[in-house]
């Protein structure tokens, strides 16, 4: 009988650091640019070069180290890891091994409402390898203007069971470091990427089974496809009685399967070393404390003060503290309106701002702006126009610079609450349509909303369909 | 000897250098003498001195984020054996790291 098997998964995520140039040199990190035009001697590996350290690297690294509850490591060391490709010019890439700068973090997940806290092993520094083109006639073309660029390593315990979790927490990790400003959260650039470590074990057992490395997955519905590939893989070996190799495999999404890349037998020896060229990394209380300070407050704060002091639902503040630029959007439109219940503000932004909200790493560009939707809202919240208004004027203003209350003036859009004039269509409608009114005074209410389509018509929607059915009510049962 | 042929044919299998006989016999030599004067160390107890990576500075400059022109491209790729303006050529391989 087949057995139960429990996943156990642990994620390394690669994070590029937002900097304007290399970890240790000053080439531009900027993508995009003509193959091998952001390059050095120093990231081409050229003899006699030497590294110096990117100052904002390191703060921008402590700053997502204490955004996952890290404590930070005074004094780390910079090692060389050994190995040959053809990517990585030098033949060693500067990491931190022995002694990262930071250490024994975590971060809260949430998958189908269960909360979890997984842990956070280590976060470290290093440089990224050059990007390579394939297939081309035989041979492979190497870039290395992304050689050097700064990234953090994100280590996480192997606290994950299943490949929900693995994605929660991959999107978690992302969100937090987009966030805090540490990363552009860009995956198809793969300025942020990750490796899965995946082994099965019995039900009930306690030690871990034998591992197996997914390498470079770069989007979230493709870990979740991998694991789950490779779930399905392994349990089918254990169930027939054989043993999962300890290996490195990748994931082909056409396929849908994980494939041997290498086996233990050929796994690297990288024969880390201190990097002689590199003195100890020192991260003084200072910087730890002024980087604590930019962080400013991480999304789960947002959210439970938005909850707790705001009244906001915790879906919508969900929703509404995914990217900074919506954080700063709403409290934008909230310090403009003080008055307006935060909630209508965000439900607003969820039904229509956020659909031409288009997101651009650290930035949004809204169709909107802060100061044309506080106005949109105060017409809405004091009557001036109705719900459906509040739409069409939002959609006319739109991507334009006009005020919104220029535009409701224009096209005389204030609903019409003069209760005179209201009176007189509806004295005009009652007296052409005296079957209706008999029906409503038999009782038959659905008729009404035949009077109140028409005033709406009549109107040209600007009527608050609720002003006039008690305004009909009255005229009906009076005359 | 504490050094053997193997561990200096491990090396040099990672190293990807291919050895000949006499230059394996004459590393053997080498790298034990070297590592046997490094050994000497052993002697002192150095139970409570930290591992010590550099002497001459105590912690690494630090250099301001500002981006500036590098090599030209075509300089970058004048030493390589086969270029194209798409990048360094090589025989082709899988990625996998």
């Amino acid at each position: 009988m087949a057995r139960t098997y429990e996943p156990v998964i642990g994620l390394e995520i690669h994070a590029q650091l937002l900097t304007a140039s290399k970890l240790f040199c000053g080439c531009s990190t900027d993508f995009g640019k003509p193959p091998n035009s952001n390059v050095c001697p120093v990231c081409l590996g050229l003899p006699g070069a030497l590294p110096v350290l990117n100052e904002r690297a390191v703060r921008l690294a402590v700053r997502a180290a204490l955004a996952l509850n890290c404590s930070i490591v005074e004094t780390s060391i910079f090692a060389r890891k050994n190995y040959f490709y053809p990517d990585l010019p030098k033949g060693y890439q500067i990491s931190q091994y022995e002694l990262p700068f930071s250490e024994k973090g975590w971060l809260d997940i949430e998958v189908e409402g269960r909360k979890k806290r997984a842990g956070i092993t280590r976060v470290h520094m290093e440089e990224d390898a050059g990007k390579n083109v394939h297939g081309r006639g035989g041979d492979s073309l190497v870039d290395l203007n992304r050689a050097g660029t700064p990234l953090v390593e994100i280590v996480g315990e192997p606290d994950l069971r299943s490949s929900a979790e693995a994605a929660a927490y991959m999107r978690a990790v992302r969100d937090i470091l987009v966030f805090v400003g540490v990363n552009d959260g860009n995956l198809e650039e793969g300025s942020f990427r990750c490796d899965a470590n995946v082994s099965l074990r019995p039900l009930g057992e306690t030690t871990f089974g034998t591992r197996v490395e997914l390498k470079n997955i770069n989007s979230f519905r493709f870990v979740q496809r991998a694991i789950d590939a490779e779930i399905a893989r392994q349990t089918v070996i254990l169930d027939g009685g054989g043993q999962v190799l300890q290996e490195t495999r990748s994931f082909d999404p056409e396929s849908g399967k994980t494939a041997s890349l290498r086996s233990k037998e050929e796994a690297h020896d990288y024969r880390y070393f201190p990097d002689p060229d590199l003195p100890p990394v020192v991260i003084g209380e200072a910087l730890v404390e002024e980087e604590r300070a930019a962080m400013g407050e991480l999304p789960s704060q947002v959210r439970r003060r938005w909850v707790d002091e705001l009244g906001l639902t915790e879906a919508a503040a969900q929703t509404l503290s995914q990217h900074p630029g919506y954080v700063r959007f709403f409290e934008g439109v909230r310090a403009q309106v003080p008055g307006l219940e935060p909630k209508k503000i965000a439900n607003f932004m969820q039904t229509e701002v956020l659909r031409g909200a288009v997101v651009q790493g650290q930035r949004v560009s809204f169709s909107v702006s802060e100061g044309q939707l506080a106005e949109l809202l105060t017409l809405l919240d004091a009557g001036t126009i109705s719900g459906k208004q509040a739409k069409e004027v939002f959609a006319l203003v739109e991507g334009t610079d006009q005020s919104p209350k220029a535009v409701v003036a224009e096209r005389g859009m204030e609903v019409v609450s003069d209760a005179g004039e209201l009176e007189s269509l509806l004295r005009d409608l009652i007296a052409r349509n005296p079957k209706q009114v008999e029906s409503i005074r038999a009782g038959k209410k659905q008729v009404m909303g035949f009077f109140v389509g028409q005033v709406m018509k009549a109107t040209q929607g600007s009527a608050d369909p609720k002003v006039v059915s008690e305004l009909l009510e009255k005229l009906v049962t009076e005359s | 000897m504490t050094i053997t042929r193997d561990d200096v044919l491990r090396v040099a299998t990672l190293a990807r250098l291919d050895l000949d006989d006499d230059s394996l016999d004459e590393l053997v030599h080498e790298l034990d003498r070297i590592v046997g004067y490094v050994r000497k160390l052993d002697e002192l107890d150095t139970s409570d001195v930290p591992p010590t990576t550099q002497v001459a500075v105590s912690s690494a400059p630090l250099r301001p984020d500002e981006a500036r022109p590098g090599l030209p491209t075509e300089v970058a790729l004048r030493e390589a054996p086969r270029s194209t303006p798409e990048g360094f050529r090589v025989p082709a391989f899988v990625d996998e790291t």
